[in-house]
């Protein structure tokens, strides 16, 4: 069997030691067996990634080195478009699209040596907790078939958890990256904002929408951001500034890093959960870190403001697909009945709830008591951060308070849903960096995830006490 | 009730007791290469269509990219307007209609580039400038079939994306305008500073330059009336109609003890009316919030300063400095059409080689209507012309008559056309003679001359010119008439 890792799977393609050809039809071949039960992709693209291994096979016999990425199998969320391929962000509405462009991190992944294998599944455009909300139904959790993957990028977290791709991306506008990972035992970062070009991502949220790497280890999500991270001109918001390279980061150990414990942490987590926290604590302080205390008053607003800001940019965002131009158009008497009808049937549940209450939170007369004030809470958590952060280098919290849960168990109670991020979404508001790495099992063994988290590119900081996490779980490279 | 569009109430102020408030928005289309937020090009005319991109056409995941040039044309307006340029932020204003592919509009709200200036009339009014700031182009709707062009009643609608997303800058005026005729000054000045600075060929009739009216009519002493917004208006004389006819609309309607409500109404070129097109009631609530694709605007004092050095002088200069040289006022019609036409510099080429400059001015205002700001003619050449002239050697019929040669070959020496034309000046006992046979010939128009009737002049000075076959010089003719008048 080839190596899971992308360290491992690139050093060996551009060594020619291994073949890209090979690694990618052990991934096909674990697609084959499991895909229909976990149900990861909205689409395999087969043919695409063997014309795209056996280039890179080609490249390394011609003496070219394809690059660091050199054959390894990535998924993408397809919320991320690819040219001439279907990007549909699990939504009917995007029914028949293809992009006439790739994003920014797509054609750094394929110019660095990257096959991708497919468009993984999502909650519709990327707003759920669950995947539940996909228009072509829900992605399984490959620990438990009877469990969700987490969300919105399930379909990414699940993929890698179960070795359908070595490595995938997914967008992180609340949590999306980090839950699933937790969910699913793998590591999932959301860089700072502006780490990573947003161009070609399929927006939600604007502001707070980021891309980021799913791994297997701490190594590869390090050497991801490398690779797709960086200024873009096409991204007016992408941070103009060089970034050091992660992977030398990691190089450091956690000898006189100060790790903060938030003290008026939201409580609501799963006594499970909670015990991994502390374990993390613990194997941190053991490993050089000191623990110190610190306090985020602001952080237990972050739902409530992160429940106006987001819907309320999503429904600007979302406002264009009237299916005149591209995408699902349904037919009506007349063109307003057509815009109408369309949307009706385009949009699902929690799309269409999550549109009615931005414009809501937007219109005049509430503009102010709703918009305008969690604006202010979000400026105030950013500065509750900034102050711990003169304390602490990095915080921990858990990822989610719970383990995966079983299907259906929130899908009625969007509330109980949202409750999911409580611990991820201040994160997207401050614009900071935050990471989720397995850390062991709770209930039901599952896999328990810890989070991260930084002040503005603190990924140097963030990803050495991954580093120290990992290594004492002993996860092997 | 029918109104009439009135004629321009020039400097008169107050109608029937009411004064005028007109405060004016006008859009102009910045002259850059490519469009505000995408590299796709900005032109006018070209096939529907081709000018379009993934950001153009708001596809899922495009980003807009502001554009560098479209910030200092923005700027060049915010200095010719005598403006604050400061830092800036873009919003977005979301409503929706077919020709917006966003179905929002990327524009500056609370924090615009540029802010307090003042542009100053040829009289010298200054008209108080609130903001001038960016914002991107519709695209353009054709409704066909159904009346009128108008998307009600039409069978279909085709979208040209082309002018979606050119740069815009919106100018918006103090309610300091007070006739239509200062409206119009405002407008034709505004027009000649955007194309001397390079940041629009603001043209109405192709639609790069646009303008709303606000109007609103009150008792002087009484606060502003409820004003109305007027679209639609397509030149700056529609302007001049529209300000008037809805002006004496709201006057008509306070006097009958009507109420004006605010809304915005179209202007109908064809009947000369303004229609209700919308009640403030019905106005959509564009949920502004701060675009989060874009990062704030903050040029460097350095970037402005460079901007600054770079502006050429503005009309208004212009006029002041061929003014000052002239004698003539500045807002004189030769000063205004010279400087309209760019051709004040070729005057004072023409005075810097011996000419005499006022002839000059009257001279290029008469006979270069057809040339550019650089006329073919060399300036030496017509300035020898205007020395003809002054010097007694040419009348000015006859002057006329020699420009017209020497502008039609490009060029040529006065005195040698003057002479081929057998152009010499009458002496005077020559021309007191034909006066006196001119007095003869028209009898009766003398004596209603001589009894004060001073407009029978003209048809006297006229048949002395044709006796003369344009040899006589008018004035010395006006002269010796005046004088046989009190001898």
């Amino acid at each position: 069997m080839t190596p899971r890792t992308a360290i491992q799977i690139a050093a060996g393609v551009r060594a020619g030691t291994l073949k890209a050809a090979d690694v990618l039809e052990e991934h096909l071949a674990r697609i084959d067996a499991r895909e229909t039960d976990v149900h990861a992709f909205n689409l395999v693209m087969t043919d695409q990634a063997r014309a795209a291994a056996a280039a890179i096979d080609a490249a390394v016999a011609a003496g070219n080195d394809p690059g660091p990425l050199a054959g390894v199998p990535v998924a993408l969320k397809d919320n991320m478009c690819t040219h001439g391929i279907p990007t549909t962000c699990s939504s009917k509405m995007l029914q028949g699209w293809k992009p006439p462009y790739d994003a920014t991190a797509v054609t750094r992944l394929a110019a660095a040596g990257a096959v991708a294998v497919g468009k993984t599944n999502l909650d519709e455009f990327a707003m759920g907790s669950s995947t539940e909300n996909s228009a072509f139904g829900p992605t399984r959790n490959p620990h438990d078939l009877s469990r969700v993957p987490g969300g919105s990028s399930g379909g990414s977290a699940a993929a890698v958890a179960a070795g359908f791709a070595s490595v995938s991306l997914g967008s992180d506008t609340g949590g999306s990256i980090r839950q699933p990972a937790a969910l699913c035992g793998v590591v999932g970062v959301k860089p700072t904002y502006g780490y990573v070009s947003r161009y070609g991502l399929v927006a939600f949220a604007s502001s707070l929408d980021q891309i980021g790497p799913f791994t297997n280890t701490v190594e590869d999500s390090a050497l991801l951001l490398d690779v797709i991270g960086g200024h873009d001109i096409l991204d007016s918001t992408s941070i103009p500034a060089p970034q050091p390279s992660l992977r030398d980061a990691i190089k450091q150990d956690v000898t006189g890093l100060r790790v903060g414990r938030i003290t008026d942490l939201p409580e609501g987590a799963d006594p499970d959960v909670a015990e991994r926290l502390e374990a993390a604590f613990d194997a941190l302080r053991a490993a050089g870190a000191t623990i110190v205390d610190v306090q985020v008053p602001a952080f237990s607003y972050g739902l409530t403001a992160y429940y106006l800001i987001a819907p309320a940019e999503a429904s600007s965002n979302l406002a264009r697909y009237d299916g005149v131009r591209y995408g699902l158009r349904v037919d009506a008497a007349d063109t307003n009945a057509m815009y109408g009808a369309t949307r009706v049937a385009g949009f699902g549940e929690e799309v269409q709830r999550r549109i009615m209450l931005g414009t809501y939170a937007l219109s005049a007369g509430y503009y102010d008591a709703y918009y305008g004030k969690a604006l202010k809470v979000r400026r105030l958590i950013a500065d509750d951060f900034d102050r711990a952060y003169q304390h602490a280098d990095v915080l921990l919290t858990p990822t989610s308070p719970t383990v995966a849960f079983p299907f259906g168990a929130k899908s009625d109670n969007p509330f109980a849903m949202y409750l999911c991020d409580v611990y991820t979404i201040p994160t997207n508001l401050a614009g900071h960096p935050a990471m989720s790495v397995p850390f062991g099992t709770g209930a039901e063994g599952l896999p328990v995830g810890v989070q991260i988290l930084a002040g503005t590119l603190g990924e140097p900081q963030m990803f050495r006490a991954a580093a120290a996490l990992e290594r004492a779980m002993g996860v092997s490279k | 009730m029918v109104y009439k569009a009135g004629a321009a109430t020039g400097d008169e102020i107050l109608v029937d007791g009411w004064e005028l408030i007109v405060g004016l928005e006008v859009h102009v289309e910045l002259a850059t290469a490519t469009k505000l937020f995408s590299a796709s090009a900005n032109r006018f005319g070209d096939e529907p269509n081709t000018n379009i991109d993934p950001v153009t056409l708001g596809l899922p995941g495009a980003l807009p990219v502001l554009n560098r040039h479209a910030v200092e044309l923005a700027m060049r307006i915010g200095l010719a307007l005598n403006c604050t340029i400061q830092p800036s932020t873009f919003h977005r204003k979301n409503y929706f209609y077919p020709d917006m592919p966003k179905a929002y509009q990327i524009s500056q709200y609370d924090q615009p580039i540029n802010i307090d200036g003042f542009l100053a009339l040829p009289g010298g009014k200054k008209i108080g400038i609130e903001r001038a700031h960016l914002e991107e182009d519709t695209g353009k709707s054709t409704h066909l079939g159904g009346t009128g062009g108008r998307i009600h009643g039409s069978d279909y609608s085709l979208i040209d994306f082309n002018r979606a997303g050119v740069p815009l800058v919106e100018i918006v005026s103090r309610p300091d305008i007070r006739t239509s005729e200062e409206a119009r000054q405002y407008v034709t000045e505004l027009r000649s500073i955007l194309v001397a600075i390079g940041a629009s060929d603001a043209k109405m009739e192709e639609g790069s330059m646009r303008c709303d009216a606000n109007v609103s009519v009150h008792k002087p002493g009484m606060p502003y009336g409820t004003r109305c917004e007027i679209k639609n208006v397509n030149s700056i004389r529609s302007l001049g109609r529209a300000i008037d006819y809805e002006m004496r609309r709201q006057i008509d309607m306070n006097e009958a003890g009507e109420t004006v409500r605010q809304e915005t109404r179209h202007w109908n070129e064809n009947d000369g009316r303004t229609h209700t097109l919308r009640s403030k009631e019905d106005a959509d609530d564009y949920r502004y919030f701060l675009e989060p694709d874009l990062v704030p605007l903050d040029p460097s004092p350095e970037w402005i300063q460079a901007v600054r050095d770079a502006m050429p002088m503005l009309p208004g200069a212009r006029r002041a400095r061929l003014a000052a040289s002239t004698g003539v006022a500045a807002d004189a019609e030769a000063v205004m059409v010279v400087v309209e036409r760019g051709q004040d510099d070729y005057v004072l080429e023409v005075a810097a080689a011996g000419g005499d400059v006022s002839r000059a001015l009257i001279h290029v205002k008469e006979g270069f209507a057809d040339e550019g700001p650089t006329p073919t003619v060399p300036a030496a050449d017509l300035a020898g012309l205007t020395r003809l002239e002054i010097g007694g050697q040419l009348t000015a019929t006859q002057a006329k008559t020699v420009l017209a040669e020497i502008v039609a070959n490009g060029g040529g020496d006065a005195a040698a056309i003057a002479g081929a034309k057998g152009f010499e000046a009458m002496d005077t006992s020559a021309l007191e003679a034909m006066v006196d046979q001119v007095i003869a010939d028209n009898a009766a128009v003398w004596s209603k001359y001589c009894s004060g009737e001073d407009k029978a002049m003209g048809a006297l000075v006229g048949a002395a010119m044709k006796a003369s076959q344009g040899k006589a010089d008018g004035k010395l003719v006006t002269a010796l008439l005046q004088a046989k008048r009190t001898s």
